[in-house]
């Protein structure tokens, strides 16, 4: 029972994160803002949902001893390094990408990577 | 209730922020904008397959979901490699 | 000799992916007491084979091999712990952010002094995973990253990278 209970409370904090990083999206004014939401919220949200996965299963492996929930688990451990790793790169490769077509960062106070250029 | 019953109803949270991401695609003012909006939606899709596939029980969706992880970095960077280079807008 | 080590560097690291993934394949790990059936391991050996001919010498590329010690991927393991506490810090602070929406934007340079590629990547990603900040522009030849700030404030290298800088020199340089 306290492995659903554990799952249920993984699975809250993968919602609300996810849902905030969503409504990031919609409020912020310009692409980088919207950026931060969408990248730092959704990893989050998404880490947290291979954890409540690898909870689960874990439980079951726990109770029946069947090797194939063992497995379940360390392939939802792998989904979870490939998100870590191709989330931020792929921010990375959008922000760098924006600045290059040109777009302002809005209400910004300052923009060191412009007076270099 | 079953035990797989939250992660059924997370997933179909999931999907609704899906749709409520979509809406940055089509009123996004750049190029920029749409590709963010992109993005999120792959890691969304990403999450909500690992649900799916613990909640029936298929370690096949999770090898599907890494794969599906991988492939749309792979396009995520090629679009920003045309954004950088091609057409402005 | 470096030929032969990049082969084997690039072979085992294959090798570990494709066995890590295919765990608990020759039935249950405590009765079955066998961890892979024998098709997995000769499959797994050939592949593994098969891409080390290929892609030995894109791994390896600077043509050192510090990385080959298990210490320094102990200390990176142990690096995910300080990692996600300030993810959690990080959320918090985004979510006071989306709500109120007070924002001050602005895009200010560090020099993280760091010299290798791997160092400068783990810094970056580490860097947009944390509080209010998301990497921008990486300048190679000077180690210089331009950093999109959400709420500016003085003394941007310390703020920004201190922690980080001071771990990821520990394994990657």
């Amino acid at each position: 029972m306290i492995v659903i209970t554990m799952v249920s409370v993984f699975l809250a904090i993968s919602l609300v994160f996810n849902g905030l990083g969503v409504i990031g999206l919609h409020r912020f004014p310009d692409v980088y803002t919207r950026l931060h939401a969408a990248t730092k919220c959704t990893t989050f949200g998404s880490i947290f949902m291979t954890f409540a996965v690898m909870t689960y299963s874990g439980g079951m492996y726990y109770w029946s001893n069947d090797a194939k929930y063992l497995n379940m688990a360390l392939h939802t451990f792998a989904a979870m390094i490939a998100l870590l790793i191709t989330n931020p790169t792929g921010a990375h490769a959008i922000a760098r990408a924006a600045h290059k077509m040109g777009v302002i960062p809005r209400y910004a106070v300052k923009d060191e990577l412009k007076e270099a250029k | 209730m079953n035990y797989a019953d939250p992660l059924y109803i997370a997933v179909a949270v999931f999907i609704v922020y899906i749709i409520i991401s979509t809406f940055r695609i089509f009123l996004g003012p750049t190029a920029a904008d749409r590709t963010v909006a992109f993005d999120t939606i792959n890691t969304l899709v990403v999450a909500s397959m690992i649900g799916l596939g613990a909640a029936m029980w298929e370690v096949l969706f999770i090898d599907i979901a890494i794969v599906y992880a991988i492939l749309s970095f792979v396009t995520t960077l090629f679009i920003a490699k045309y954004l950088e280079e091609g057409d402005r807008g | 000799m470096e030929d032969m080590k990049e082969f084997l560097a690039t072979f085992i690291l294959a090798l570990f992916v494709y066995l890590f993934l295919t765990l608990a394949s020759g039935g249950s790990i405590i009765e079955g007491s066998i961890l892979w059936s024998l098709e997995e391991i000769v499959f797994g050996i050939s592949i593994a084979l098969i891409v080390a001919a290929v892609t030995s010498h894109i791994l390896c590329r600077s043509k050192n091999f510090r990385m080959l010690s298990p210490l320094r991927w102990l200390i990176m393991l142990v690096y995910a712990i300080p990692l996600f506490i300030e993810m959690v810090k990080a959320n918090f602070d985004m979510a006071y952010r989306v709500i109120t929406g007070r924002i001050e934007p602005a895009i200010v340079k560090i020099t993280p002094d760091l010299k290798t590629d791997l160092g400068i990547t783990i810094l970056a990603n580490s860097i947009t995973l944390t509080p209010g900040t998301l990497t921008v522009e990486v300048d190679d030849e000077k180690s210089e990253l331009y950093i999109h700030w959400i709420k500016m404030r003085d003394d941007p290298d310390e703020i920004i990278s201190g922690r980080f800088v001071r771990w990821i020199r520990r394994f990657a340089e």
